[in-house]
């Protein structure tokens, strides 16, 4: 079984697009969205949900006020500033590190572990799917991305699945390190911008830091053919394989509003067929 | 007054707005790049830097002769980062969440702090724009720190711009708190609205005045301008797909001086949002 993970470093080049449209393409797969923190494969997948789980990790410190002496310990040593002068937590600011729980000479301070989010394992009209979402403004999102992509390894060695295919999220921070750990590969997608050829190289020196082999591909290159060079230079500099450029089309964003992937949308586009190489390009290399 | 621009969804424009935005608002303006991870902005500023500086976040430095192995840094460390096997003791220190709970109970006193570097913070200008931009380490997990490092840079009596990074979750969060007012950048397509909805949630938790950008605003439907409508949300600014604006992006060129009819547009963005937040402090 192999894993392939679409990120992007910069956000909105089209990662989802693409892994939607790898989807209708890959056969015995299972699809994984790693992108917790907004997920969006979802909306183009329509999941039938089959299980539902609470995602529970770190803890939040909260004061039982009838045991509180208001002796201010917690305060000087709390490094979050997340304890307020009336000795309440303010429950964004607490990292969860427990030290005031510890050190408090009243046991009065209580550390519940946090439900942060929840992730499910469903079935789509391209396979079965694992994803997830991050609760709002919630921590802890690189060890849910490693959670759906346990569980996403588990299911697909059970039906005997080749190939998992994960839709990474943006950034190169800890969701992102959590999604790369270990791949087979990463398909970094990018775009012909002073933004995207930045992010790109980023991330790419991230799959580097991490061993992890790196393709590239460029979408809505015509929008600025030079960029679009510079990006393949570069690669080619830093022996990253060109796996294929994408010619702008507003048929994605078309078949998006559809909930639609872009082969649903219209079979013959130049789009589309750009789609389509680069696959066979990636599957290949892949190995 | 600190405006932050935030979006759900990458990609979706944010950078664009906060920098014609710091551009077109006048004098006496600080544009604070926090998207750390991917940060942008100076691609298109193009600052003279005048100052850099490593950011380190404290990590315990163990002291062997001194430690005892009685585990208590362990049983302290929510975060796996300290490890007791036997007469041996191990620190990661990427794991560490800089809390300092393992320095304050080691009863032997072998526990000091040394840095892990999160990044690198520099600042310059550009003509009279003041410019902040942090960047983490490759490699380094946790853009929380560095974030927060980036926003003790701003200064009190100016315009501060904050362009926060994508997502919803920490680094976001750190980005938007304790600012006056949030600018949310999408784009009217699925999932443009599915994480708008999400930054949505995640500015109302904070509390903060709150106001929207619709970019490409006419490629896709009509489901964000519902959405802003049900929880009354003002659409500040709506900007069309043009050719002419994505490849002056992609040059890295600044929109109202490619375009220059745009310039009225984000001045007019910042006049709105003064005049949300002056209503919003008279309550």
């Amino acid at each position: 079984m192999k894993e392939l993970i679409v990120i992007s470093g910069k956000g909105g080049t089209g990662k989802t697009s693409l892994v939607s449209a790898f989807a209708s393409l890959a056969e015995n797969k299972v699809l994984c969205d790693a992108d917790v923190d907004a997920a969006d494969l979802h909306l183009i997948m329509n999941p039938d949900v089959r299980q539902r789980h609470d995602f529970q990790s770190g803890n939040t410190a909260v004061i039982v006020p009838e045991k509180c002496t208001q002796c201010g310990l917690c305060r000087d040593l709390c490094r979050w500033n997340a304890i307020t002068e009336d000795f309440k937590v303010d429950a964004i600011g607490c990292e969860g590190c427990g030290v005031c729980v510890y050190f408090c000479p009243e046991k009065a301070i209580d550390f519940p572990i946090n439900t942060c989010g929840e992730w499910f394992i469903s079935e789509t009209r391209f396979g079965p799917m694992v994803h997830a979402q991050l609760g709002i403004a919630e921590e802890n999102s690189g060890k849910l991305v490693s959670l759906v992509r346990r569980e996403a390894r588990h299911l697909a060695e059970e039906k005997h699945l080749d190939l998992m295919l994960t839709d990474g999220p943006p950034g190169i921070g800890c969701p992102v390190i959590a999604s790369i750990g270990g791949t087979d590969a990463v398909l970094v997608v990018t775009e012909p911008t002073v933004s995207g050829k930045h992010d790109m190289e980023r991330v790419i020196e991230l799959a580097a830091y991490f061993k992890v082999p790196a393709m590239v591909c460029v979408n809505k290159f015509d929008l600025n053919l030079d960029k679009t060079l510079e990006i393949e230079a570069f690669a080619k500099e830093k022996g990253v394989f060109c796996s294929g450029n994408i010619p702008f089309d507003p048929i994605f964003t078309k078949a998006m509003v559809k909930g639609q992937t872009v082969f649903e949308y219209n079979g013959k586009s130049q789009a589309g067929d750009a789609v389509k190489a680069i696959w066979e390009n990636v599957l290949k290399r892949l190995g | 007054m600190i405006i932050s621009i935030a979006s759900g969804k990458g990609g979706t424009g944010k950078t664009t707005v906060a920098v014609n935005l710091a551009m077109a608002a006048g004098t006496d303006v600080q544009l604070l790049d926090c998207d750390v991870e991917e940060p942008n902005a100076h691609l298109f500023i193009n600052p003279v830097f005048e100052t850099t500086e490593t950011v380190t976040t404290p990590v315990p430095e163990i002291a062997e002769e001194k430690c005892t192995f009685c585990g208590k840094c362990e049983e302290i460390c929510q975060f796996k980062a300290i490890v007791v096997i036997g007469k041996s003791i191990l620190a990661f220190p990427e794991l560490c969440h800089s809390c300092g709970g393992c320095m304050a109970v080691c009863p032997e006193k072998a526990i000091t702090e040394s840095g892990r570097e999160l990044g690198v913070i520099r600042t310059g200008k550009r003509n009279g724009l003041e410019f902040v931009n942090g960047r983490l380490r490759i490699g380094e997990a946790m853009s929380p720190p560095l974030i927060k490092k980036v926003r003790s840079f701003s200064k009190p009596d100016k315009l501060v711009i904050i362009d926060a990074p994508p997502g919803t979750s920490c680094p976001v969060i750190a980005a938007m708190r304790q600012t006056d007012f949030v600018l949310l950048v999408t784009e009217p397509t699925p999932f443009g609205l599915h994480d708008l909805k999400l930054a949505v949630g995640a500015v109302d938790i904070l509390g903060i005045p709150r106001g929207l950008v619709i970019n490409r605003s006419d490629m896709g439907d009509d489901k964000v301008r519902a959405y802003a409508a049900e929880i009354g949300m003002p659409i500040l600014m709506e900007i069309p797909f043009d050719r002419r604006i994505a490849e002056a992006y992609s040059r890295g060129e600044i929109l109202i001086e490619a375009i220059p009819e745009l310039k009225a547009a984000f001045f007019n963005l910042y006049q709105r949002i003064k005049a949300i937040t002056a209503s919003e402090d008279a309550k």
